[in-house]
């Protein structure tokens, strides 16, 4: 294979070139089999904060930073997805092929450095002896030296060297050994010589792959090679491309999955030569690795799943019980903070400030302590490993319902927010798998639930144990969780016999090794998702307060006014003595009760107020009043809304320094003088929010994902329908 | 669960194969990999070093009898695969 040097752009830099500018840094690509320690390479790089796991697939987008490389240079890496060939199965891996089949990308890397795990070199050296193949100029990072050596494999680097005819750097990625070699390594490698050749496809493909070369005026054979196999998942060609890539291989009958195997086959042969001169394996003492004894305890038929309740009852313990030491200080705080202000400052913009700006701000700070326990508790289960052992023990539990081991993820981390749980399902391969997983997740009930769950639960079931073990507000708030669980398997199910499947379904994967946590990386994934949160849903959150707090605070014309003089000329009247001399019988004066009076009377003549009235006669056979029907319709933007909007509401309603929600909303009475969030009413509520769709970010997401309307759509009436039916059924019913 | 599943193309060795199949294996039983049955189903099994020759051992199943957890090489790397998979994988007598 002679491949002439025609490249459409020169893919190395001359080193007699002064340093590139900052906007055209030399660009490589960090690529390797899932677990071999990619990202932590990529982080310790760049110093970016990304997140590292120990689950295969975790780095589901391309992620780039600027490294420091030797020699004064910088360089821009691109962190892609782990894979095991340069033939995609996944959505995942199909990131790779966009990138590096297309020279012409604004991305399109000088060289690529690949991550190798050095304690299973074989398989690890099939990706790279591809991407050699392509003629990309690439460095091989030998990481996990460690394990090897604790293995007996001994690998001489030299002859190593000369069999790939790259670079090989020894590390340990995890503890940074090696990084700083491998710096000094890349900032040469800017000017690379092309690398070896691994493997020569036959000579009865020429015809074929040369017609595709010149067509796509490529620079390598292997590359028109990819072409053919490939052409359908290339996003880069237009619809004629492909059309002409078809024609030639419906010509030809080019048989795809066979020449894959073929070659394969082949390149397998290559490697188990070239590492009969490179590797030798002492072996010690034939010794079953720790990792299998692990698994025969946390996959064992009765302890697997016992372990695995245990880690679920641990992670609910911790969000419920000990994020509740926090979250009290910081309700308190908050409230105490604003009494503070409201003593010593009084007008308009103190109002704002307050009951629109303090009170959204404190509805959004609230929240870190569960958030950053349960994004620990993920983190913890990504990084040791045992997320991979969770969906080897579900995976047969959840097939009957169209989802797969790998939905169990995905699921699990929708209790946290359905977003990046969302974007988590791209692990899975079938396309209907996926589909499924996608659509039910958001009903798992996230995070912004339970601020919901907490306050309306604590409202209405007394702090009181059953049985004399179980508390009945956590038996409620378990309930609550169970059928949202419940809602997505039967949705899945429902949804598995309607859409029709597109390509069969995989499970295989890779094992990974236990480790320990780095708890540097558990420490950073808490941080990024409490700042996304705060950044992202706090925004929206805080934005929504203080319009709703003008929304509640002003209405349309002078009918605020109105009503208010209204009560004060009633007010008057009984202040004034009638014809007898006498006053008329008063209630007990009450310190303030006129001022809440009146404002409870502005704010029902509100736009806030008026908004909520029209809406009133859909959801009244739910249960609802109007005042509901404000926060329901606010927690369209996102759930986490509900309890601002009640506390703005009601603060506005009443004395503003009433101190926490809870407090405001069972002080709310209904017509009859009855306390208004009965048992019952607060049960269809809660219904409601365990079933509807509320959170744009999760339709945004969703539409990213499926790359159609169809299904945020689906999602956004499917489970609005829902929430509304079992709404409906709970008030009906029981009430 | 017979519905859907992809038939082996026409190519594919007619007679139905008595061969043991990684999924016969005894739990701790090793053996080695002698053909793959199914091509869609070979090159993933290919790419994650499950290759013709290669020895493996069944370390375990899941609690429900799948998925199944297939040692490969010399104690190198666990695959966990399901039962349909597995039946993929053939082995030498």
């Amino acid at each position: 294979m002679q491949d002439i040097p025609t490249a459409p752009r020169p893919t190395t830099l001359p080193p007699a070139q002064a340093r590139p500018a900052a906007d055209h840094l030399p660009r490589l690509a960090l690529i390797g089999n899932p677990n071999s320690g990619k990202t932590s390479l990529f982080n310790q790089l760049t110093g970016l904060n990304q997140k590292v796991g120990n689950f295969p697939g975790v780095t589901v987008d391309r992620k780039t930073g600027i490294a420091q490389l030797g020699g004064q240079r910088r360089a821009e890496i691109i962190d892609l997805p782990g894979t095991y060939s340069l033939y995609p199965k996944s959505l995942d891996e199909r990131v790779i092929t966009d990138l590096l089949y297309n020279p012409d990308s604004a991305d399109y890397p000088n060289f690529v450095v690949v991550t190798v795990d050095a304690s299973n070199l074989r398989r690890s050296l099939l990706l790279f002896s591809q991407l050699a193949d392509l003629g990309l100029p690439a460095i091989l990072a030998l990481n996990m030296t460690d394990v090897a050596a604790e293995r007996g494999i001994q690998i001489d680097l030299p002859a190593l060297e000369r069999e790939l005819g790259v670079p090989v750097v020894p590390m340990n990625a995890r503890k940074g050994v090696g990084v700083a070699a491998l710096r000094i390594v890349m900032a040469e490698r800017l000017a690379a010589p092309p690398a070896l050749r691994f493997w020569k496809l036959g000579d009865d493909l020429l015809p074929l792959v040369r017609q595709i070369r010149y067509y796509f005026n490529l620079h390598n054979d292997y590359l028109a090679l990819h072409y053919a196999h490939q052409f359908r998942g290339l996003r880069f060609l237009s619809d004629d491309e492909r059309a002409y890539i078809q024609e030639l291989t419906d010509k030809y009958k080019f048989d795809s999955t066979a020449r894959q195997a073929e070659e394969t086959i082949a390149r397998y042969a290559r490697i188990n030569e070239l590492l009969l001169e490179v590797v030798t394996v002492t072996r010690t003492e034939q010794r079953e690795p720790v990792s299998n004894r692990i698994d025969k305890v946390l996959t064992h038929r009765v302890f697997g799943y016992l372990i695995f309740l245990a880690v679920l009852f641990l992670l609910f313990q911790a969000i419920f019980a000990w994020a509740q030491y926090p979250m009290d200080l910081i309700d308190q705080g908050v409230a105490s903070l604003n009494e503070l202000i409201q003593a010593h400052f009084h007008g308009p913009l103190v109002r704002l400030l307050t009951e629109g700006v303090i009170a959204g701000l404190g509805g959004v700070v609230i929240f870190i302590p569960q958030i950053a326990l349960l994004f620990a508790f993920l983190a913890v289960l990504e990084e040791t490993g045992y997320m991979a052992r969770v969906t080897f023990l579900m995976d047969k539990l959840m097939r009957p319902f169209g989802l797969s081991g790998k939905s169990v993820v995905p699921l699990i981390s929708g209790l946290a927010c359905a977003v990046p749980a969302i974007m988590g399902a791209r692990t899975i391969e079938s396309w209907k798998d996926r589909m499924l997983t996608i659509f039910v997740t958001p009903l798992m009930s996230c995070s912004a639930r339970i601020p919901v769950y907490t306050v309306l639960v604590a409202l209405v079931v007394p702090d009181e144990a059953w049985l004399g073990i179980f508390n009945m507000r956590g038996l409620v708030l378990m309930g609550l969780y169970l059928l949202g669980l419940v809602s997505a398997l039967v949705s899945a199910f429902v949804l598995k016999k309607i859409l029709k499947a597109r390509e069969r379904s995989y499970f295989i994967m890779e094992f990974p090794v236990y480790r320990w946590p780095r708890w540097k990386n558990v420490g950073l994934t808490i941080v990024e998702k409490v700042k996304a949160f705060i950044f992202q849903a706090g925004k929206v959150i805080v934005a929504i307060s203080v319009l709703l707090w003008v929304l509640a605070s002003y209405g349309p014309g002078d009918r605020q006014d109105k009503a208010e003089a209204q009560i004060r000329q009633r007010e008057e009247q009984l202040d004034t003595p009638n014809a007898a001399g006498q006053y008329p019988k008063r209630r007990p004066p009450e310190a303030g009760e006129l001022e809440r009076e009146i404002a409870s009377a502005r704010l029902e003549t509100s736009y806030a107020g008026t908004f909520g009235h029209v809406i009133e006669p859909v959801i009244r056979p739910l249960g609802f009043d109007w005042k509901v029907g404000i926060a329901l319709l606010t927690s369209f933007a996102a759930r986490e809304v509900f309890v601002g909007t009640m506390s703005t509401i009601y603060s506005v309603g009443q004395d503003a320094d009433l101190g926490t929600v809870q407090q405001k909303l069972a002080n709310e009475k209904d017509i009859n003088g009855q306390p208004f969030f009965t048992p019952v009413r607060a049960l269809s509520l809660l219904v409601f929010y365990v079933f509807a769709m509320q959170c744009m970010s999760t339709l945004a997401v969703t539409y990213r994902e499926t790359k159609s309307w169809r299904w945020p759509l689906g999602q956004l009436v499917y489970m609005t329908g829902l929430a509304y039916a079992a709404s409906l059924l709970v008030w009906q019913v029981f009430s | 669960m017979a519905f859907l599943r992809r038939s082996s193309p026409a190519t594919a060795p007619a007679p139905v194969s008595l061969r043991r199949t990684a999924n016969d294996l005894q739990v701790g039983e090793r053996a080695t990999v002698c053909c793959l049955k199914d091509p869609e189903m070979a090159l993933k099994l290919l790419e994650m070093g499950c290759i013709p020759g290669t020895q493996v051992r069944l370390a375990g199943r899941a609690p429900l009898g799948d998925p199944l957890m297939l040692v490969l090489g010399d104690e190198e790397y666990t695959l966990s695969l399901r039962v349909s998979e597995a039946a993929t994988i053939q082995l030498k007598d």
